[in-house]
């Protein structure tokens, strides 16, 4: 789960890292109230949506008078971002952070994650700040610390040390970035985060070590142990159909094709979304309904796939093992008697009670196409979209 | 032979006396597993499903035999339970619980590392669909009669997916050794590597099926390993052709994060390593196939 920079900043502070002067602000007359309650000559107006690279998407304004924070802040407030990370689609802002402006000396980054590989925590640091750490990576793989924290004693003094000389930093800030460092480690492991980066993180003309920017992210399945965590969650940030999906237990990912899919298991979702784009088709969602899919689950599948406009058909696929066929079937039945179905369905069931199942589709009388392999599943559905495709046309 | 497990393996079931517990266990007993009890803390000293119940595995190994376990325990207490499995002496655990949380499993590696490797319980899962050795034995909550007896390993993340490719084999009249779930959480208990390692060992298995997704790099660290150290012949699939980077596909472990985790990648760099590639999920008994008549 994501959230906002404002929320990583005060997780943080919370925890010893030295985090600018700012306030959070939903309207324009706020946004100049948060400025005006702010001491200096500069305020930075920052969108607070979840992505990063919002500087080149237009998302953070530098202010110099209060004037300059109401017009960043009408610009701002209920527009959509769009940054390489959020996708075409953009992400809507309807909160902004009015931050005292910074006078950067020097620009670094840090990282913490958990690694896959070493199933630990790793430390990632460059003291080369503000840029895509992806990209310096690849440039100057040289210029990156790592640092493995081993878990049943977590981050020893000297690791935060060492960070802190490789990130190039003064020796009288030493303590201060010690702590920093300590304090970003405590927050990723009392929280159940999975991610947390400061990109930048810099030292200021008055020689102070601050995060400038703040992103974490925090593992689901926790949330249930998390609850201050879960409630940051901003559901304004995320696809509708997702949020949906979640609330009916469903794991859904909306894609950019036309041919809607319902499938039991994760993995099995993946190949058969293969299969219908090596038959000539492009998939427009990912949809798991998981193991117990229930009618009533079911349903809820469908409306959920055909909610989105541009699906021209529909493809189901369930591979039944604790689940049976027949289940489903009577499920998928009454799911297209009472959406009122328009568009071709393909169904392939297989597994416990295939047989059953199948007579199930065929007795209802209803317009369902059937098929009994992956292949055949795929080259249908992709033929029943091209042929409403042509309709249409 | 077979791996893991066979006919004879003394297995526990974690959770027993809960709905799903009861459930699969009973699946388990009826497909022929030597299912000798159950841990359900606060019920020892009862009787579920015709067996006993004990209050700690330590009791379930030492006065029922137990070698093997499966948890059904709720994410929330299922690390806990993995390491009490692998405190009491139980050699091979699977853990079909799905949501455990990454943190958690982080704790469970650190703990399992401390343990000699002879004396290591072997932990598969969690998030998967967990072991059958067909026609021997079954710890895991899969459909058994899509499983027929024979000389192909599988290994995989997907519990579905397996289904899938092992239903593409029967239907070939091909035969499976073992088919190990590894599950599909960034931190599984086993990679596909180490089962590998396992199905390399195996005088009954003749050809090895990895079935593998987008995210993390232990498909093309278990095609280092066969590259090396396997005279046996690899097939592969990649699972996530279509999945955009940066978007979870349900697994917490399938998103593409970083290079090389692509399924594309993943299939190119397999390519090169000599592994055989499934060119599409509906190939892969086929490939298996061909890959058999070549031996």
């Amino acid at each position: 789960m994501n959230i906002h920079e404002y929320q990583a900043k005060e997780i943080l502070a919370g925890y010893g890292v030295k985090i600018a002067e700012g306030g959070l602000a939903y309207s324009v007359v706020e946004a100049v109230q948060r400025a005006r309650e702010i001491d200096g000559d500069v305020w930075v107006v920052k969108a607070q949506i979840h992505s990063g690279a919002r500087g080149k998407a237009g998302g953070i304004k530098v202010c110099k008078t209060h004037a300059e924070v109401e017009k960043a802040a009408e610009d701002l407030l209920g527009k959509k971002l769009v940054t390489h990370q959020t996708g075409p689609a953009g992400k809507i802002c309807s909160r902004l952070y009015i931050e005292a402006g910074t006078n950067i000396a020097k620009e670094m980054y840090l990282s913490f994650m958990i690694d896959r590989v070493s199933e630990r925590v790793i430390m990632i640091g460059s003291a080369e700040g503000g840029m895509e750490i992806e990209k310096l990576a690849v440039t100057n793989p040289e210029a990156i610390i790592k640092i493995y924290v081993e878990p049943a004693v977590g981050l020893q003094d000297f690791q935060a040390r060492k960070m802190a000389f490789a990130l190039g930093i003064d020796p009288a800030q030493l303590n201060h970035a010690v702590k920093t460092i300590k304090g970003c480690y405590r927050a990723l492991r009392d929280l159940d985060a999975n991610i947390l980066e400061i990109n930048p993180l810099v030292i200021t003309a008055n020689n102070d070590l601050i995060a400038l920017d703040a992103k974490m992210v925090f593992d689901e399945n926790a949330l249930f142990r998390r609850h201050k965590i879960a409630e940051l969650r901003d559901n304004t940030q995320v696809d509708q159909r997702e949020v949906a999906a979640g609330e009916a237990g469903l794991s859904y990912v909306g894609l950019d094709g036309d041919i809607g899919c319902m499938i039991n298991g994760a993995g099995l979702a993946m190949a058969t979304m293969d299969m219908i784009k090596l038959a000539g088709g492009e998939p427009a969602n990912f949809l798991d309904v998981g193991g117990g899919a229930s009618a009533e689950r079911t349903e809820k599948a469908f409306r959920l796939v055909l909610a989105d406009a541009n699906v021209k058909a529909m493809l189901v696929n369930i591979f039944a093992g604790i689940n049976r066929c027949d289940w489903i079937a009577e499920g998928v039945v009454q799911a297209v008697k009472n959406i009122d179905m328009k568009i071709p369905l393909v169904v392939r069931l297989s597994g416990t009670n295939v047989e059953e199942g199948r007579r199930i589709i065929a007795d209802s009388g209803l317009p369902i196409i059937t098929a009994d392999t992956l292949a055949e599943a795929a080259e249908k559905v992709v033929r029943a979209r091209n042929e409403v495709a042509a309709k249409k046309a | 032979m077979a791996i893991l497990i066979n006919e004879k393996t003394r297995i526990i079931v974690q959770g027993f006396t809960g709905r799903i517990g009861t459930f699969h266990a009973q699946e388990m007993i009826d497909y022929g597993s030597n299912v000798v009890g159950g841990v359900t803390p606060g019920k020892g000293g009862q009787t579920h499903l015709g067996l006993p119940v004990f209050n700690t595995v330590k009791e379930a190994v030492e006065q029922a035999g137990a070698e093997a376990s499966i948890v059904f325990v709720p994410p929330a207490f299922a690390a806990d339970s993995i390491m009490e499995a692998a405190d009491a002496g139980i050699k091979y655990c699977v853990s079909i619980t799905d949501g455990i949380p990454t943190q958690d499993m982080m704790t469970v590696k650190n703990f399992l590392r401390r343990f000699p490797k002879e004396e290591r319980m072997l932990l598969t899962g969690p998030n998967c669909a967990g072991t059958i050795s067909p026609g021997r034995a079954m710890l895991g909550i899969m459909p058994g009669h899509i499983y027929i007896r024979g000389n192909i390993g599988v290994v995989g993340r997907s519990g579905t997916l397996g289904y899938e490719a092992a239903d593409q084999m029967r239907a070939l009249g091909i035969g499976i050794s073992t088919s190990v779930g590894i599950g599909g959480d960034p931190i599984p208990g086993s990679s596909h590597r180490d089962i590998l390692e396992r199905l390399e060992q195996d005088p009954e298995t003749k050809v090895a099926l990895m079935i593998g997704e987008i995210g993390g790099p232990q498909e093309v660290e278990a095609g280092k390993f066969a590259k090396e150290n396997m005279s046996k012949p690899l097939v592969a699939y990649i699972a996530g052709l279509t999945a955009p980077e940066g978007r979870r596909m349900g697994h917490a472990g399938a998103i593409i994060s970083s290079a090389g985790e692509s399924a594309a990648e993943k299939v190119s760099m397999l390519k090169e390593l000599g592994v055989t590639i499934c060119p599409t999920p509906s190939l892969m008994g086929q490939t298996v196939a061909e890959v058999l008549a070549k031996l």
